[in-house]
């Protein structure tokens, strides 16, 4: 404890809890404070209704595509990025963080905007009979989109910082270009790879905004956890509301460990290795 | 741009690790085309709808009263949640990055736990919360107190969804940073004031400076949490993303994507500051 030598240690950690505590874990709390109000199996009923699963399934469903069509193609993005130099390259960089910079419903209308069947991508795929517009498919479409920063973000900085020795080391030891690429590359990666595709995850299972327009919100079709709980809301059943923000919370909160677990995996890794 | 296997990226290492010409090509192109398809198109069409009934229609949606009193709530919004958050974020990080103590690691975890909470769940504990059946909502009512679909609840959200960007800023820096010159500052008998102003501030000023951005650009834009407590009351609780979605939901589409519009460039110049900010945090 040397540095216990800087004042104000006290009243900015006291501030930090008390700020803490009213703006984000009070507020939260009510969460429980509501379902405690109903039995377990109540709460079971209503997390568990025809209408909450099919939500599960185009939500959890959705981001699941979503994060893995991310990692192929985020992987890629980076590979180029890290990789490569040619011309717009310091542009393609700053175009990756734009899903992150915009506003969720901007990103949701300019999509539908594209997607719908007159739209610049929308009438090249109605003669092939796609129809992504209020369609599961518009909104895995969205969720792609708003979740494309994740992995470049996480995979970049890894692959800055690999070291070409191992590279030169495998290809001089007579391994081909796609083996070392294989074996010696990409499992390096993988840790960022899978808090990328983590983050992409969990950040899509809660979207909103970027999914509205497009999904068209049919019932047992096109619409997802969150935006039935806005119509709980707005029907004033917070029960039903607050079992299925349950649901929802149980599972981030999941993704934020196992998030936090990879890292702490990646750090324990790179110090044996 | 030589095609023979070069690579810039690694001056000086042989071209055995470096891969062929096709698979730079297939790489790059499959990266370019991937980003400008998801990226670059859908913004190209905000603006194309935008400006689909010509200048006039397009600065007519800006001009009308209702986009301005959305633009207005939205910088009060901005105004109030991001001081508080700076505020906040400069606190925290005087207390987790300087000192180690026991729970530092579980309230650094609670920092971030705004960032995994869904916008609608953000926006709908203060519903519990402060709405006319929650918890609190007998009591407001009683005392004439509004904060659901009104101002406070607005800027709750907005505070909610915003909460870890300075702090979490911040406290990587000033951890990098050390503590020596502040402690340098106490044992020549400045105050712990003193030295905040001129020995901190100086020094975290552009990483300060990249949160608020990041924080502010957020609390423009955000939309979830946002339209579970503001009740769209067109004129007095809209901000500008809600505005959009009542102008698309009301088929008015192109006074839609001309607020869009606005927006997308309120982000992209968010964008531009970061970048700018960013190497300004490293040259320090």
């Amino acid at each position: 404890m040397a540095r216990r030598s800087l004042p104000g240690f006290a009243p900015t950690l006291g501030y930090t809890v008390v700020y803490l505590s009213l703006i984000v874990l009070i507020p939260l709390a009510t969460l429980a404070v509501k379902s405690a109000e109903l039995s377990p199996g109540e709460l079971w009923a209503l997390a568990t209704s025809d209408r909450a699963l099919a939500s599960y399934r185009i939500t959890f469903g959705a981001s699941l595509i979503a994060a893995l069509v991310n990692a192929v193609f985020g992987t890629i993005v980076a590979w180029a990025l890290v990789r490569y130099r040619f011309p717009g390259r310091a542009l393609l960089d700053a175009i990756v963080d734009i899903p992150f910079a915009l506003p969720t419903a901007v990103s949701g209308l300019a999509l539908t905007a594209v997607l719908a069947p007159g739209g610049w991508i929308g009438r090249w795929l109605a003669p092939l009979g796609i129809q992504a517009v209020f369609t599961p498919l518009g909104i895995t479409l969205a969720l792609i989109f708003i979740g494309l920063p994740f992995v470049v973000r996480t995979v970049q900085p890894v692959l800055e910082d690999l070291e070409p020795e191992l590279e030169e080391a495998a290809a001089v030891l007579g391994a081909s270009r796609r083996q070392t690429v294989a074996r010696v590359v990409l499992p390096t990666l993988t840790p960022a790879l899978v808090t990328g595709f983590a983050l992409a995850f969990a950040r899509a299972i809660g979207e909103y905004g970027s999914v509205v327009f497009i999904s068209g919100n049919k019932q047992f079709e096109t619409e997802i956890t969150p935006l039935l709980i806005m119509t709980r809301l707005e029907q004033f059943d917070y029960a039903g509301a607050t079992a299925l923000a349950l649901v929802m919370l149980t599972v981030s909160f999941a993704m934020l460990l196992a998030i936090n677990g990879i890292g702490a995996w990646a750090r324990r890794r790179a110090g044996t290795a | 741009m030589t095609r023979t296997g070069a690579r810039v990226a690694l001056p000086g290492a042989p071209a055995v690790i470096g891969d062929p010409g096709w698979v730079r090509g297939l790489v790059i192109g499959t990266a370019i085309a991937f980003v400008g398809l998801f990226v670059l198109v859908p913004l190209a069409a905000v603006f194309r709808e935008a400006l689909r009934a010509g200048l006039a229609a397009y600065g007519r949606a800006l001009v009308d009263p209702a986009a301005l009193a959305a633009g207005r709530l939205t910088l009060a919004t901005a105004a109030i949640a991001v001081p508080l958050n700076v505020g906040f974020g400069i606190a925290a990080a005087w207390a987790i990055a300087r000192v180690r103590f026991p729970g530092r690691a579980i309230l650094t975890t609670l920092i971030d736990l705004p960032l995994a909470v869904s916008p609608v769940i953000a926006g709908m504990v203060f519903v519990l919360l402060f709405g006319a059946h929650g918890l609190l909502g007998p009591w407001l009512a009683a005392h004439d107190l509004h904060v659901i679909f009104a101002l406070p609840g607005i800027v709750l959200a907005t505070t909610f969804v915003t909460f870890p960007f300075v702090a979490r800023e911040l406290i990587p820096v000033m951890e990098a940073q050390g503590a020596e010159e502040e402690e340098a500052a106490i044992v020549l008998g400045a105050s712990g004031l003193q030295t905040f102003w001129r020995v901190t501030l100086p020094r975290i000023k552009w990483g300060l400076l990249h949160g608020v951005v990041l924080c502010t650009a957020r609390a423009v834009g955000e939309f979830g949490a946002v339209s579970v407590v503001s009740g769209h009351i067109r004129g007095r609780t809209n901000t500008l993303p809600l505005h959009v979605e009542i102008l698309y939901n009301e088929y008015e589409y192109q006074a839609a994507f001309a607020v869009a519009s606005v927006l997308v460039l309120i982000a992209l110049a968010s964008l531009v500051a970061r970048r700018v900010i960013a190497h300004r945090v490293e040259a320090t």
